[in-house]
């Protein structure tokens, strides 16, 4: 592998969970839904996807518990959100909270355990290719699944009925349920893609990025996919754009601590933080942006029987 | 069968009380499952994770080491949340405001004198109310999200505080071990007791005590009220969003960093990787738990302390990890905020057809 092939490959690893929580937490968001409680899904999705994985030996089933934690995960939220209509910030952050601790307790029995590492496809020819052989046929089915939902997540919320009603729901909820929509249940919906897509971002890190648990390791990621979808004033194109921008960040820091700059560790470890608020600054610049496209009930709730 | 909500005439004030008794409850008949789910005899194990604590004079003045920090951020956060302002960076306000005032007994270690204290608080205040202003300002200047802005600081703080360390703070004499020296002398909190209680737990009352009268007493606790109720009554009132802004974020932002100041000086007595078991974000759940009302967080401080130290007694004796702590706390937010519903809603099971009926 050369050292391009390298940079690229890390990049993309770099980018794949902030893209596939992000992608989740768009579609939620244009349902009217703000979950803040996507690092506590994603913690959650990273303990379980390990836990099954090395309990049962199989990365994939690992994949599958990932996901399930973080639907689990997301559920919680919204029968707290939708069915009890508590407040949706301080749910996110409960969420959150809850997500660290649990994950804390559950992970102590599986830290510095080897992990089952999910194993990167090999398509005989195609990926010994140079350059685009290992970046676009060498990856592992995460890395294609991220790729895959978001273009999904874009077509959908964009060309279809389903996605017709999701904005609906998100811009106007009185009309949507007025119209004869289910609110809730559309809500209930994509909450649960965004927990799905969020474990699975955990899993990623756990089983694929650095294949082992370590207490709070995904470290800020759902933070930053938050950030991410405002960044990409909630077109899920954008967000790809935005994941792929990070990762490059986030690898030429490590970069040029490599070819020997002397940067404290420390400061290159909080980059993308920086980074995180001076993409929000920047956005915020951009007025029409920022305010014609967050969906109009984004965060309010609604009940039915008023 | 189905759940349904109808709406309260007004919100039930016997709930406000009520409510996070029940959360509280169910959060303890969830550790009763867990423990003997452990094959632990349930009733045992609880007494050790909540009782003992506060069973010993030992034990009451670790409680109030613990609960001090929580207060004082809880109440800042609180005042925080009711002018529906989210700082959750309060950590980050936390380790700046520690950084802040360890600067002087670091960079100054001969200078002794009793000016020196009064010093290093002013300065853990203003190390806290510098980390905030940054979200504060970033809101009223361009309209960027608190949330985001201020828990990304948390990163940032907890990364310098582990430069300084190992870097350029670290004690000369210290074996190379990533720590400052230790504050000593005029740089070190007064303690009461056996040595543990410390200053900060006083300023923690007294900071209940102030900001309640301010919250239900003054023109200003009201301003920050209507602020975060009714923000547009609040505009026609002549009540300005972004100073409520700059004042919420300044106030809880110096108050964490003083909690973190008086920690560093006190029971931690140095600077080092991690001064804190996350009492910035578990503050946010005192904050709920005391019902955003300063006396009330002073008792949820209390709670919030009582599990901490719980999980370290069942650490020691039923050798159940103390990360058990955390998930506690995380699922008593959680139900606080299930439990919450019912003081603006009553809960019908049933069909459908009844709740539209007796709404109507």
């Amino acid at each position: 592998m050369t050292g391009l092939e390298a940079v690229i490959m890390t990049i993309i690893a770099a980018a794949t969970p902030l893209l596939l929580a992000a992608i989740g937490e768009l579609v939620t968001e244009r349902s009217g839904v703000l979950n803040l409680g996507v690092e506590g899904m994603m913690i959650m999705g990273a303990v379980g996807g390990f836990a099954a994985a090395y309990v049962s030996g199989s990365a994939m089933l690992g994949i599958a518990a990932a996901v399930g934690a973080g639907v689990a995960m997301s559920l919680l939220f919204a029968f707290l959100t939708q069915t009890l209509v508590s407040n949706q910030v301080a749910t996110g952050l409960a969420l959150t909270l809850f997500g660290l601790g649990l994950s804390g307790l559950i992970g102590e029995a599986f830290t510095g355990l080897p992990g089952a590492k999910l194993q990167s496809v090999h398509v005989p020819g195609l990926s010994d290719l140079p350059l685009i052989g290992p970046v676009l046929f060498g990856q592992d089915v995460i890395v294609y699944a991220s790729v895959a939902l978001t273009a999904l997540a874009g077509w959908v919320l964009a060309r279809t009925r389903l996605g017709l009603v999701i904005r609906a729901t998100g811009g106007n909820h009185h009309s949507a349920h007025a119209l004869g929509y289910n609110v809730i249940a559309v809500r209930y919906g994509c909450i649960a893609f965004g927990g799905a897509t969020a474990g699975l971002a955990g899993g990623y890190l756990s089983l694929v990025y650095t294949p082992q648990w370590i207490e709070n390791m995904t470290a800020g990621r759902g933070w930053i996919a938050l950030a991410l979808v405002v960044f990409s004033t909630w077109a899920p194109r954008r967000v790809a754009v935005g994941a792929y921008l990070f990762g490059t960040v986030w690898i030429m820091g490590l970069y040029v601590q490599g070819i020997g700059i002397n940067i404290p560790p420390q400061l290159l470890a909080s980059l993308p933080y920086l980074i995180t608020i001076a993409a929000l600054v920047v956005l915020s610049g951009d007025r029409l942006l920022t305010r014609v496209n967050p969906p109009a009930c984004l965060g309010q709730p609604f009940v039915p029987d008023r | 069968m189905r759940l349904a909500l109808e709406r309260r005439p007004e919100q039930s004030r016997t709930m406000t009380v009520v409510s996070p008794l029940i959360a509280i409850a169910i959060t303890v008949l969830v550790g009763a499952i867990v423990f003997s789910a452990r094959g632990l005899d349930p009733l045992h194990a609880l007494y050790v994770y909540f009782v003992e604590p506060v069973m010993t004079l030992w034990s009451l003045e670790e409680l109030a080491v613990k609960t001090a920090p929580l207060v004082l951020i809880g109440v800042g956060l609180a005042v925080c949340f009711r002018a529906n302002l989210w700082n959750i960076g309060a950590e980050g306000q936390f380790t700046a405001g520690a950084l802040a005032g360890a600067a002087i007994p670091i960079m100054f270690p001969e200078w002794q004198s009793p000016a020196a204290l009064p010093l290093m608080l002013v300065a853990g205040v203003l190390g806290g109310i510098a980390w905030a202003a940054v979200p504060a300002f970033l809101r009223n200047r361009f309209g960027v999200n608190e949330i985001l802005t201020s828990l990304m600081l948390v990163y940032v703080a907890q990364y310098l505080l582990d430069w300084l360390v190992r870097g350029p703070w670290r004690d000369p004499d210290g074996y190379n071990f990533p720590e400052s020296a230790n504050f000593e002398g005029w740089h070190a909190l007064p303690t009461f007791g056996d040595g543990r209680v410390h200053l900060g737990a006083v300023f923690a009352v007294v900071a209940v005590v102030v900001l309640f009268v301010f919250m239900s007493r003054t023109l200003k606790g009201f301003e920050i009220r209507v602020s975060g109720e009714a923000p547009r009554a609040g505009g026609f009132g002549g009540f300005s969003r972004p100073r409520t802004v700059w004042f919420c974020f300044a106030l809880s932002g110096g108050l964490a960093g003083l909690a973190g100041l008086c920690e560093v000086t006190g029971p931690v007595g140095q600077l080092q990787p991690i001064i804190s078991p996350g009492y910035g974000f578990t503050a946010i759940i005192v904050a709920f738990l005391g019902r955003l009302n300063p006396i009330v967080v002073l008792l949820a401080g209390i709670v919030l302390g009582i599990s901490y130290l719980g999980g370290e007694a069942a650490q020691i004796e039923l050798g159940v990890s103390d990360k058990i702590a955390q998930a506690f706390q995380g699922l008593l937010l959680f139900l606080i905020l299930a439990c919450d519903t019912l003081i603006r809603y009553r809960i019908r099971i049933g069909r459908r057809e009844t709740a539209v009926a007796t709404d109507a």
